[in-house]
């Protein structure tokens, strides 16, 4: 299995798993799951967006993205909906625009493979989009991640001891963010909150640390990534399913290994 | 200059509604004040105001230069799904020696609960972890707000034992939001009752006998305060009453 197609998949796969995993403890420790989800189902706006202008739907979606997290912050601190109600507001309105946007357009576009990641479809430009946003993403974790989890454990401590809040918030979002745009060809737009908690969930049951909690799960969100990809091959199935098919199979088992040691 | 923190005219508005108004307080060495006053009398945005995380609307706040701060927030409840010891947290952004962990673990008594995870702690743990935190970044003031809100009795006057003991050995200064009135009149020197504005300030007994004192806290809780100070020595009497 050494075709082209196949080394991109795995290259692109691997890189994302990698990101998706340090930033999926975070998504965790600080209950961001719906927003993971709401920012997800944006994205499909910003691939519209990207097909109407011409330029990469990658580049679309990110624009996309980072418009709708610096516009949640700035609703969130009017303090008059809950975060919850907004991003909902926010997540459908920009889903159902971007549909509208997808079937006016006069060319056919395969939805399926937005939604549900198709990894044969991974290009070259895809690629160094997910290195580069991959480089960008592990940076900003390496030089803040104190800042990040002192403001995570306790944001009065944190805000006490000259970090700030809305910024600190703000870059977790917009690395969120590239993570969505550059993954949402391999797991789909629907499927990118599963590889961003359930490798992270598995690793809190094996971790004693935050950063070891962090290495182990890029490491399972890999696993997951590479297997999910050769049994797609092989079965025909779609790529991103099969990767969270893996991922919660890890999962299962992690938690019943556990429980069965605390146990004894 | 005599003091180490001093806020002046202090006010703050929000909502069309003075949280604070020309408030003033000053923090000398070795001082050891604390704050009562009615809930949403503006005690956490003071302190908010003085470490400079909230931005006063008017007044101004003078700290002596290079001023080193520990703070003590108020409902530490640390996030359990993330893993992290004790030992990890306290190192957490703060450069410390090995032996300057060991020695502050001892003195606040946590040496046993060092590899523990955090969110495991019980309350009474909590506080002496973040004291033990603070005093890493060796303090000339002490700032906490309402330290020992949610915990039993006796681990009240453990926390507050261990507190009055660092400030006697270390000599540094304490402001301090707290209901507790044992805690008040027994070891506190100076008692500041806010409600949005000073209400009255000075010695607890003092303090007790201030009619606005009386007029927003009523007679009861002002008898209350002056049989704390003068039988905080017979600890048996109390407990029989």
């Amino acid at each position: 299995m050494t075709e082209a197609f196949m080394i991109r998949a795995i290259i692109a796969g691997v890189g994302v798993a990698i990101i998706a995993g340090a930033i999926g403890c975070f998504v965790v420790w600080r209950k961001m799951a719906y927003f993971g989800d709401s920012l997800a189902h944006s994205a499909l706006l910003g691939v519209a967006l990207g097909l109407v202008m011409g330029i990469s739907t990658n580049l679309g979606t990110i624009i996309i993205c980072s418009i709708f997290a610096v516009t949640l912050i700035w609703l969130q601190q009017k303090k008059i909906l809950a975060t919850d109600t907004l991003l909902g507001i926010l997540a459908h309105s920009a889903l159902s625009v971007g549909m509208v946007t997808l079937s006016l357009l006069e060319r056919s576009v395969d939805l399926h493979s937005y939604l549900f990641g198709d990894i044969l479809a991974v290009t070259p430009t895809e690629i160094y989009y997910i290195l580069f946003g991959g480089l960008i993403v592990l940076i900003f974790l390496y030089f803040n991640w104190s800042s990040f989890v002192l403001m995570t454990i306790d944001e009065k401590l944190a805000k006490a001891e000259g970090i700030n809040i809305v910024l600190n918030q703000l870059q977790i979002m917009l690395l969120m963010t590239i993570v969505v745009a550059v993954s949402f060809k391999i797991v789909g737009l629907l499927l990118i909150t599963s590889l961003l908690i359930i490798p992270a969930a598995t690793a809190r049951q094996l971790a004693h640390s935050p950063e070891i909690m962090a290495v182990v799960s890029s490491l399972l969100a890999v696993f997951s990534v590479i297997i999910g990809i050769y049994s797609s091959l092989h079965l025909d199935t779609p790529s991103g399913p099969s990767i969270v098919v893996v991922s919660t199979l890890i999962f299962i088992m992690m938690s019943i290994f556990s429980l069965l040691i605390k146990r004894h | 200059m005599s003091y180490l923190i001093q806020a002046k005219d202090l006010c703050v508005n929000r909502h069309k509604k003075n949280i604070l108004e020309n408030v003033f307080v000053e923090v000398k060495k070795k001082d050891f004040i604390t704050i009562i006053g009615p809930n949403g009398a503006g005690k956490s945005v003071l302190l908010e105001c003085l470490m400079g995380s909230f931005q006063p609307d008017s007044g101004e706040i003078k700290k002596r230069e290079n001023l080193s701060v520990g703070y003590i927030p108020q409902n530490f409840n640390p996030e359990s799904s993330m893993p992290i010891s004790v030992k990890r947290f306290l190192t957490l952004k703060r450069k410390s020696t090995p032996k300057e962990l060991i020695d502050i673990s001892k003195e606040t008594n946590i040496s046993e609960i060092l590899e523990k995870n955090l969110s495991n702690l019980s309350g009474g743990e909590l506080q002496k972890v973040l004291l033990a935190r603070s005093l890493l970044n060796e303090p000339e003031l002490l700032i906490l707000d309402e330290p020992a809100q949610n915990l039993d009795i006796k681990n009240q006057l453990n926390f507050y034992n261990l507190l009055t003991r660092i400030y006697q050995k270390r000599e540094l200064s304490i402001l301090m939001v707290s209901h507790d009135l044992h805690m008040v009149m027994s070891s506190t020197r100076q008692v500041i009752c806010l409600y949005h504005h000073v209400c009255c300030s000075g010695e607890p007994q003092t303090v007790a006998k201030d009619p606005e004192f009386i007029s927003l806290f009523g007679n009861d809780m002002a008898k209350m305060m002056s049989v704390y100070q003068h039988t905080h020595n017979h600890s048996h009497q109390e407990d029989s009453q």
